[in-house]
C-alpha cells in the first residue's frame, strides 16, 4: 500500500475493528458497509458505528508458504478466518503461536500490530492481527 | 432474442511462451478462429477481449485498442471492448459477446480472451491474484488468494465434504487430461502421491494444488444461429449463458464451502437451456485452485454435497469413466491458467468437443457441454451451456 491517505481513512477499522451495525435489522457488519444489503434504503442514515468483539475463535486458517514480498521476511506465517464474540467473521494473521498447534475452534483475540512499511522512509502500516487467548 | 452459434473457435499454445509478445499471442488465437469460422475478419462487427491484468503484467491499458488495431479490424473502425471480471474476465466476455448478437445490435462478434503473465517475477503475478481478492481487508492483511482457497479447503475437510485425498485428484484429473491435450502447458499425468508431497504454498493446499502462471490467448467466433450455415456446416448453439455474483470477500459469507454465484448461475443457465444438470455430459470448471473443482462439480448439480470428491478420487470424470467427463482441455490445473483467457478457451474447448473434434480426449455423443468461469473467491461466476447441432 503507498497512498497515506488510504491508509489513514482506514485507521477505525484495522486499529480498533470499529465496522457498522445496521439500525433497522441489528446485522453487525465488518468491514463497516455504508448501507445494509439486507435493508438497502431503509437503513440509509440509521447505520451505526460499532466495534467488532476483539475475542473469537479460529472458523478456518491456512499457512501462508508461497508470500507477498512485503511478508516474506514472515513466512511461513499464519492466517485465519475468525468467528468473533459478535458471530462476525474476520479476516487477519495468526501471530504468535506455533504453526502446528493451530486448529479449528481455537480461542484468540486481536491485538495490535504492525503490518507493512512502505520502504526504508515511507510510512509504517498497523493493524490487528490475532493471537492465541490465554 | 435470436439464438447464438459458435462457428469457430481458435486458441495459442498454452505455456511459458517467452519469444511471444501479448498482441502476438492475441493476434493469433482470433486469426485462427476467423479462419475456422471461415471469415475473411472484415465480416466482424464487435470485439470483446476477456483480459484481467495486462496494466500490471505489462503496464499496457487500453487493450481493446490494441487488439483492433493489431487484428487488422481499426480500419473497419469496429467497437472493441475489454471485460475484466478477476478470473471470470474470459467468461464474462464470452456472455457480452453471446449477448450483442442475440440481441441484434451486432451480427459478426469475435470474442477473445488473452493473458501474458510471465513478463513480471513470480512474486508481482500473485501479487496481481491477490488482487481479485479484497485488496483493503484481504489482501491488505497479508492474506493471498491461495490462502483464501486453502482457508475453503480446510473448512471443507473439518465438515466432512471432502478429504485431502479427494481434494488432491481434482488435480490428478485434470493431469490425465492436460496429457492429451497437445496445447496443454503441461502434458504429462502426476500421480496422486505427487500432489499430495509438493511444497506447501498455503496450507493444507501444496504447489500441485494450484493452477499455474501461463501465457496463452483463446478466441471464438459467433453469429445468429440462422446465419450459421452460411458459413460452415460444423457449428454450434449458444444454449446458455448466466452470470452470477456474490461478496468481494469470503469472510462476508455464512457457508464458505460453496459458491452462491455458482449456484445462481447454473440454475438460471439449466432453466434459459431448458434442460437439467443430468443432460449435460461434458464440462470445463474453474479449477484455479484443487478446491475449486470440489465445490463447482456439487454446485453445479453434477453431484451432491459429499460425492463430488469421491467421483474425482475413483476416476468417474476422466474422458469414458462415467456420466460426465471434467476438464477435457486439462483444466486451469494442465491446461494453463492464463487468466483472461481461460473462460474464452474452456468454451472453445466444449465446442471441440460437440463437433466431434477432440481426438484422443473426445467424449462420444455429447450432446451438451458446460462452462463455468470464476473470479476471485467465487465473487463473480459464469456458466454456459453449449448444443451440438
Amino acid at each position: 500500500m503507498s497512498s497515506v491517505a488510504r491508509a489513514w481513512r482506514e485507521y477505525p477499522g484495522k486499529y480498533n475493528l470499529e465496522g457498522t451495525r445496521c439500525g433497522n435489522c441489528g446485522m453487525i457488519f465488518f468491514p463497516g458497509r455504508d448501507f445494509c444489503p439486507k435493508c438497502r434504503r431503509d437503513s440509509i442514515g440509521k447505520m451505526e458505528k460499532y466495534r467488532v468483539r476483539k475475542d473469537g475463535e479460529v472458523f478456518s486458517f491456512s499457512i501462508i508458504h508461497d508470500a507477498p514480498a512485503c511478508n516474506s521476511f514472515l513466512k511461513p506465517y499464519a492466517v485465519a478466518m475468525v468467528k468473533t464474540g459478535d458471530g462476525v467473521l474476520v479476516e487477519g494473521q495468526l501471530v504468535d503461536v506455533e504453526l502446528d498447534k493451530i486448529s479449528i475452534g481455537m480461542p484468540v483475540r486481536a491485538v495490535l500490530r504492525k503490518l507493512d512499511e512502505d520502504g526504508a522512509s515511507g510510512v509504517i502500516h498497523y493493524g490487528f492481527k490475532f493471537v492465541p487467548a490465554l | 432474442m435470436r439464438d447464438v452459434a459458435i462457428i469457430g473457435v481458435g486458441a495459442t499454445k498454452f505455456g511459458e511462451l517467452w519469444d511471444r509478445s501479448f498482441r502476438s499471442i492475441g493476434i493469433e488465437a482470433g486469426m485462427k478462429a476467423i479462419e475456422d469460422a471461415n471469415l475473411s475478419g472484415g465480416e466482424i462487427d464487435c470485439l470483446f477481449i476477456g483480459n484481467m491484468s495486462a496494466g500490471r503484467f505489462i503496464n499496457q491499458q487500453h487493450i481493446d485498442a490494441l487488439i483492433a488495431d493489431y487484428s487488422g479490424m481499426a480500419t473497419n473502425n469496429i467497437p472493441a471492448v475489454r471485460v475484466e471480471a478477476g478470473g471470470a474476465s474470459g467468461g464474462v466476455a464470452f456472455g457480452q459477446g453471446v449477448m450483442a448478437v442475440a440481441s441484434g445490435v451486432h451480427d459478426t462478434v469475435l470474442v477473445g480472451g488473452a493473458e501474458k503473465m510471465t513478463d513480471l517475477d513470480d512474486t508481482s503475478i500473485n501479487t496481481v491474484m491477490d488482487a481479485t481478492a479484497d485488496a483493503e481487508w484481504e489482501s491488505g492483511m497479508g492474506l493471498t488468494l491461495a490462502s483464501l482457497y486453502a482457508m475453503i479447503a480446510r473448512r471443507v475437510m473439518h465438515e466432512g465434504m471432502a478429504t485431502r485425498e479427494e481434494i488432491a485428484s481434482v488435480a490428478v484429473n485434470s493431469h490425465f487430461h492436460g496429457a492429451l491435450n497437445p496445447g496443454a502447458q503441461f502434458r504429462k499425468e502426476v500421480p496422486l502421491e505427487t500432489v499430495l508431497r509438493s511444497g506447501p504454498v498455503a496450507e493444507p493446499l501444496g504447489m500441485f494444488d494450484c493452477a499455474p502462471i501461463t501465457d496463452g490467448a483463446a478466441a471464438v467466433v459467433l453469429c445468429p444461429l440462422e446465419e450459421a450455415k452460411k458459413h460452415t456446416d460444423n457449428y454450434v448453439r449458444v444454449a446458455a449463458v448466466a452470470q452470477g455474483s456474490d461478496t468481494l470477500a469470503l469472510s462476508q459469507r455464512r457457508d464458505i464451502t460453496t459458491f452462491g454465484a455458482t449456484v445462481a448461475a447454473s440454475k438460471k443457465a439449466y432453466e434459459m437451456a431448458g434442460i437439467t444438470a443430468s443432460d449435460i455430459s461434458v464440462a470445463e470448471i474453474h479449477d484455479d485452485f484443487s478446491i475449486s473443482g470440489i465445490l463447482a462439480l456439487q454446485d453445479l448439480g453434477f453431484y451432491k454435497r459429499g460425492e463430488a470428491g469421491k467421483a474425482f478420487l475413483n476416476g468417474e470424470t476422466r474422458v469414458g469413466a462415467g456420466r460426465i467427463a471434467v476438464n477435457t482441455s486439462g483444466g486451469l490445473k494442465a491446461r494453463g491458467y492464463p487468466i483472461g483467457a481461460s473462460g474464452v478457451a474452456q468454451i472453445a474447448e466444449i465446442t471441440e468437443q460437440l463437433r466431434g473434434k477432440a481426438d484422443k480426449r473426445q467424449v462420444p455423443n455429447a450432446k451438451y457441454g458446460l462452462a463455468q468461469s470464476v473470479g476471485g473467491t467465487g465473487s463473480a461466476v459464469t456458466v454456459s451451456i453449449m448444443e451440438a447441432i
